[in-house]
């Protein structure tokens, strides 16, 4: 009698030939839209953010305004050539050109290194796979597993650098509401420097490297109560984390060049009280 | 008077194509029914693979529209207008028709280890619901394999299927790693069967039908344990020196 053991194993077929056509895609909505939207966003901003960052001027509102608005490029403003109030010591003297270069690559890194950033570009811009069930456009693939993506995995250090970031930022939201000569209150470039400094904590708290390190690391919860209540808190975070990183890198921008336009005398900074 | 296209692939290893079939709507119909009214009345021999029509069985699973769908939850009034092409899933090698063969799962599932708890205390095993819950999540999978199909690292780069547990298996890997009672540590193996593979642009979450959080509650959290375990230079650092403890008082005891 045969039995399950001394039957004759079926040989099992991986691969083998595939049905359906041989085409990139059966598929007929409008795929596409998502990946054009996502490049043109992020080449405008990337495009935006370098001249920004070169141009080296109009980052900062200061005392001969009545105010104290520093672009978010531009802070901390740690080197020598940092225009006077808008950096509480300079720290660096080698330095000598735009000091947002030395800075923007944390943020930047922060993002590039981003789970959801990763998945936009990837999509849109490496076309690895531009849509699900589109075939995605190179020959080879080995994903994360190699050099150079494999140091995608840094990205918990970039999320560190970020929080640091973040506690600048919100200093600098605090002293926007300082309007030197006049006293306090609030102005657009108040509001427009906490939100930004909102966004940025609600993006990094949201953030997966964050969830991890929380407590989604642990294996039993009920061992870490503290920790399973950070979790808890930022896992809510975390499943809009792709809105939270679009919302802060276009507020981020607008921040830049609210700053800018006010800084060049384009618009006047309005006082509300 | 027909009102609606069918356009089902036919064929088998040797090659096929697109078949047309023009059938009158009925209302509150899915793509199954009408699959199972062309078997009824045009083409008796269309194979495909089907069990609960409840969704729950995972058996239906197909490109509707060039998209991975269970057959018997895609309602037919839901589809744009236009001829609805049903086609096998693309990843796995077709055996007739609508119907694939998706050994290549079964294969992976064997690599995952099985659940491993340590002895039971006296008084038995205890369990705390927070501990948990997380990978209840995950005990929602119906097997329909649709992610496994859906993911561009074996979907369009077949050379890769031997080295690649797939989705589904990623969310079992992070069930038994998130399991209270499990001691098996997975994160080498999963580093093994491909979980640097996977770029997380999650189109196994965008097409899963039990709304498993694939990417965000089992893949990227196993990616970071393996970050844990293999890429953080200060947790590694961390490791050496706590191992070079440990060592000093194993020497310490043997010096008695
Ligand atoms: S997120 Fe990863 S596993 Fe899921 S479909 Fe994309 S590449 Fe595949
Ligand atoms: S995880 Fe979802 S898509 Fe994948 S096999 Fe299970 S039910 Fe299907
Ligand atoms: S900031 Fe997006 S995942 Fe960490
Ligand atoms: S027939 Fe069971 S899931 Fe469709």
């Amino acid at each position: 009698m045969t039995t399950v053991e001394s039957a004759p194993a079926t040989p099992v077929i991986l691969g083998g030939t595939r049905g359906g056509p041989d085409k990139p895609t059966l598929r007929k909505d409008r795929w596409w839209v998502s990946p054009v939207v996502t490049v043109s966003v992020l080449t405008t901003f990337v495009v935006y953010a370098t001249w920004a960052a070169f141009s080296n001027r109009n980052y900062y509102v200061g005392a001969d305004m009545h105010r104290n608005l520093i672009s978010p490029f531009y802070s901390p403003c740690l080197t020598e050539s940092c225009v006077p109030g808008s950096h509480p010591a300079t720290v660096i003297t080698w330095w000598t050109i735009s000091p947002a270069l030395l800075i923007l690559i944390f943020p930047l890194g922060f993002r590039f290194t981003c789970y959801y950033y990763r998945r936009a570009y990837y999509r849109s811009f490496w076309w690895a796979p531009p849509a699900c069930a589109v075939a995605d456009a190179h020959v080879r693939y080995t994903g994360e597993s190699r050099f150079p993506l494999i140091v995608q995995n840094v990205h918990r250090y970039f999320f560190y650098f970020g929080l640091i970031f973040n506690v600048i930022l919100t200093i600098d939201a605090v002293r926007a509401f300082q309007q030197p000569g006049l006293g306090l209150g609030v102005t657009v470039g108040t509001i427009v420097l906490c939100l930004n400094a909102g966004l940025l904590w609600l993006y990094s708290l949201s953030c997966h490297a964050c969830r991890h390190l929380c407590g989604g690391g642990m294996r039993t919860f009920s061992e870490h109560p503290i920790r399973y209540r950070f979790w808890k808190f930022v896992t809510p975070l975390n499943a809009r984390h792709m809105q939270f990183a679009w919302m802060s890198l276009i507020v981020v921008g607008l921040t830049d060049l609210y700053v800018r336009l006010v800084a060049s005398g384009t618009i006047t900074d309005f006082k509300l009280f | 008077m027909a009102d609606i296209t069918m356009r089902v692939w036919r064929g088998d290893p040797g090659g096929g194509g697109f078949e047309d079939y023009e059938l009158q709507s009925q209302e509150g119909e899915v793509v199954l029914d009408v699959i199972h009214r062309i078997q009824a009345t045009d083409a008796p021999d269309l194979a495909c693979r089907w069990n609960c029509k409840a969704g729950k069985c995972g058996s239906c699973s197909a490109e509707v529209n060039g998209k991975p769908r269970l057959m018997c939850m895609t309602r037919m009034d839901q589809l744009p207008e236009g001829p609805v092409t049903v086609a096998p899933m693309r990843a796995f090698p077709i055996i007739r028709d609508l119907v694939t063969d998706v050994s290549f799962n079964f294969e992976m599932a064997k690599k995952v280890p099985a659940f491993d708890p340590a002895p039971p205390p006296e008084g038995g095993y205890r369990m705390q619901q927070i501990d948990i819950e997380r990978g209840q999540e995950f005990r929602k999978c119906i097997e329909c394999f649709m992610c496994q199909d859906v993911c561009h690292v074996i979907r369009d780069h077949e050379e890769n299927k031997p080295n690649y547990a797939g989705p589904r298996f990623f969310i079992r890997f992070a069930e038994l790693e998130m399991h209270p009672l499990d001691t098996n540590d997975r994160r080498e193996l999963a580093k093994e069967l491909g979980l640097g593979m996977c770029n997380i642009t999650k189109c196994c979450t965008e097409v899963c039908p039990e709304h498993i959080k694939i990417t965000d509650n089992a893949i990227i959290p196993m990616k970071e344990r393996v970050v844990d375990a293999q890429y953080d230079p200060v947790a590694w650092l961390g490791r050496k020196i706590l191992r070079r403890h440990k060592l000093t008082a194993e020497e310490a005891a043997d010096r008695g």
